[in-house]
């Protein structure tokens, strides 16, 4: 079954949007949960990307992602009306959408992309959500304007200060808990972000949720590649996950675990690159 | 030393005298599988079993003592009528043969290759119990292959039944699922197989490596099957993508068969386990057989860690698997650490010689307790203790006991653990309405049945770890059932 690409738009610098057709999955869908996606079936890795959002009258799921190393810089190369030959899913349990009050939820960089449908079904289950959106810089902060439609309020951050507030995310978040009314926390981004996140929020002992991006082949339980350590077990992204509670998470285990392809992927980014120039 | 030709000349003209009494038939010699190279097929992925000649088959079949109650049939699953195909070969009547294997059995190619036939025909046939040993008995699988190779494209897809207008869906496309689609579609039901992965074959395509079964032979049964109009979707995964209560309630499914396969791949809960370059077999093996990691960078997009020093953690035909296909990914060494001793290895005694002839090292009576790492996470060293054998456990083994004070330790940068896998919770999840045993497999009566109506399920999802026979029998006896049952339901 090949996945027509319908719509395409370049987000920022690296950062790609995708609208796919994929009926089933769009129907099944439910926020938080992910695809495997792959462009070639012979040759192509299979890639975990959350959904974004669906569109079910088109039967399409939209992905958003960084082109960094060579699927995914080989994603961004393709256009409308080009065809993925693998978008399996939807994989992971969704999140556990409530009305928990007072729900803060914060997005880093491309994180953002599988907060926002978090973001939308929090709000339409009543709680009142407060997003704070951070990026290294303007150029790389995605989803704004969508985030303002659904949040109660928004902070933005961006490393550099080239716009919102010159900080980290987990300055905003501090001064946030700090104030103690808040109920949950939804931390998704950079490995190294939900860190610092739940450390944050831990002070405080609010709950925070967190989504990981491990690496996995099947997203069905039977490669174990994903696995992680969750207040001292080990559970399987895929099929346990992807969310967890952020401060039983080990993320130091999962940082480097998350490195474990990096030589092989720089040199087969840097070959592919060669290929490519030009054609982005 | 007589010719191939010139042995099989003599021994058709004492048959045409009537002079190959059984006693002369017990002096021919056994032929041996003519395989590559140890030291040349360690760094290649090409089979290493190259097949018999057709000198070769007609002499191993001559040694078939003709059994009136020919016990061979009773040890196949699937009853593959034995004692005749053997003598169709040995009278080079090879389409013939070929005919009969597929009468009950789809995947000789397969079969011939991978069914542990020392434990199933070979250990029943007459000639391997006067010998006092089945590996002496009959090449049976041997011979099994020869004809489905050698006449494979002779071979006519199977005939389809009058369109009976209903819908069976088969949920996994392993060697159960292909058996029980093939069955079910020549009763002249519409069938459609799902498949999670982007391949079909399941097993047969992520599991077993190339070296043991070329995938262009699993890639040959598919298409068979295609020929009979049987849809295939890949990338659909049942429980997730649509549930069993969707297929049968809405998408207008009469009957199902669940052949979904094993599940999480069973660790050790040691410390250290989660350190990079720690893998289970699962994902080693689908990463280099299903991803072609192997031709990462040329190829294949999907990467494999490349070891230098690696130990697989296991003593069945899966840590063989990985084993050898860590060697042929370029390890320097590859240790197997195995509790018991070679003799309660699981693994088929093949495997392991072929495993020993390529420079695997078989370390027995050992265990890891941990691993340990380095600053980044990578795996660096395994700490092992040494064991004795006790009394028999419940699996009538000998149970391993550990020595106090044998803790050892070796370098190695990439460790497989080969020790099994628990059931997968994904579809159980999905489907809490569906009947599970204490170790979370589906629960099936003699007919494959579960206790939904029309839902049919085998293989490992119902027997936690088997074989590709057993899974084939399985596919053969739901696929029975389920046309019985489709046959009533009209």
């Amino acid at each position: 079954m090949a996945h027509r690409i319908v719509d395409k738009e370049k987000l920022s610098e690296n950062v790609y949007r995708m609208e796919i057709e994929a009926k089933y999955v769009a129907e099944a869908r439910e926020p938080g949960q992910f695809v495997l996606i792959a462009y070639d079936n012979d040759r192509s890795e299979r890639i975990p990307l959350t959904i974004a959002d669906v569109d079910l009258d088109k039967g399409t799921i939209t992905v958003i992602f960084q082109a960094v190393g060579k699927s995914t810089i080989e994603f961004a190369s393709l256009n409308v009306g080009d065809s993925f030959d693998a978008v399996a899913g939807p994989l992971g349990n969704p999140t556990d959408i409530e009305k928990y009050g007072k729900v803060v939820c914060v997005g880093g960089g491309i994180g953002n992309a599988p907060l926002y449908p978090i973001v939308k079904a929090l709000k339409q289950a009543g709680n009142e959500v407060i997003s704070i959106l951070g990026a290294r810089n303007k150029e790389l902060l995605i989803l704004e304007e969508q985030f303002k439609e659904i949040s109660d309020e928004i902070i933005t951050v961006t490393d550099d200060g080239s716009y919102g507030r010159k900080a980290l995310v987990t300055e905003p978040l501090g001064e946030l808990c700090s104030k103690g009314e808040i109920d949950l926390c939804v931390a998704i981004g950079p490995a190294i972000m939900m860190k610092f996140c739940c450390q944050t929020t831990k002070k405080y002992d609010i709950p925070t949720i967190v989504s990981l991006n491990s690496i996995m082949v099947d997203g069905t339980g039977m490669c174990g590649g994903c696995r992680v350590e969750v207040g001292g077990e080990t559970k399987f992204t895929c099929v346990d996950g992807p969310e967890f509670d952020g401060h039983k998470v080990d993320f130091d285990q999962l940082i480097k675990r998350l490195g474990s392809y990096k030589k092989y992927e720089q040199q087969a980014a840097a070959e592919h690159n060669c290929k490519l120039e030009g054609k982005l | 030393m007589k010719s191939n030709m010139e042995l099989l000349k003599e021994l058709m003209e004492k048959e045409a005298a009537g002079e190959l009494t059984n006693k002369e038939r017990m002096k021919i010699p056994q032929q041996p599988m003519p395989e590559q190279d140890p030291n040349e097929r360690r760094s290649n992925i090409n089979e290493v079993a190259l097949g018999y000649t057709e000198e070769q088959a007609r002499i191993e079949a001559m040694r078939c003592l003709d059994c009136k109650n020919a016990p061979c049939i009773e040890g196949c699953p699937v009853q593959i009528d034995i004692r005749s195909f053997v003598k169709q070969i040995a009278d080079g009547k090879f389409t013939e043969a070929l005919d009969t294997i597929k009468q009950t059995s789809l995947l000789p190619a397969v079969c011939g290759r991978v069914c542990p036939q020392e434990t199933q025909c070979q250990e029943t046939c007459t000639l391997g119990k006067v010998m006092k040993d089945p590996m002496k008995a009959v090449s049976i699988g041997r011979l099994e292959r020869y004809v489905a190779d050698r006449c494979a494209e002779q071979s006519e897809s199977p005939k389809v039944a009058e369109d009976t207008g209903k819908k069976v869906a088969i949920v996994g496309s392993g060697p159960g699922g292909l058996v029980a689609a093939a069955d079910c579609r020549r009763a002249g039901h519409k069938v459609t197989v799902f498949e999670a992965f982007h391949k079909p074959g399941g097993v047969l395509m992520y599991g077993i490596p190339e070296f043991r079964l070329p995938k262009e032979l699993v890639a040959k049964e598919i298409e068979t099957l295609k020929q009979m109009d049987v849809e295939i979707m890949c990338n659909f995964i049942i429980g997730k993508t649509r549930s069993i209560s969707q297929l049968m309630n809405e998408d207008g499914y009469d009957a199902m068969f669940l052949a979904v396969g094993a599940g999480l791949p069973r660790f050790m809960n040691i410390p250290g386990e989660n350190l990079i370059g720690v893998y289970s077999a699962n994902e080693y093996l689908t990463r280099a057989n299903l991803m072609n990691a192997y031709k990462f960078g040329s190829e294949s997009d999907t990467p494999i860690i490349r070891g230098g020093k690696v130990a697989v953690i296991g003593g069945g035909n899966v840590a063989m698997d990985a084993a050898r296909t860590a060697l042929r990914l370029g390890a320097e060494s590859v240790k197997l650490i195995y509790r018991r001793t070679e003799k309660e290895m699981p693994a088929r005694i093949e495997e392991i010689h072929h495993a020993k002839e390529e420079g695997v090292e078989v370390n027995i009576l050992k265990s890891p307790i941990e691993y340990k790492g380095d600053e980044e996470g990578w795996v660096k060293s395994m700490v092992c203790q040494s064991f004795e054998l006790g009394e028999p456990d419940d699996s009538g083994r000998r149970r391993p006991v550990p020595i106090e004070g044998s803790e050892e330790e070796f370098e190695i940068d990439t460790v497989i653990v080969a020790i099994g896998n628990k059931a997968n919770p994904l579809l159980r999840r999905a489907t809490p309405e569906l009947e599970y045993n204490k170790w979370g497999n589906i629960n099936i009566g003699e007919n494959c049945e579960t206790n939904l109506p029309g839902v049919y399920a085998g293989g490992d999802a119902a027997l936690g770890a088997a074989t590709v026979i057993l899974a084939m029998g399985h596919g053969r006896t739901a696929a029975k059932a389920i046309n019985d049952y489709l046959a009533e339901k009209s």
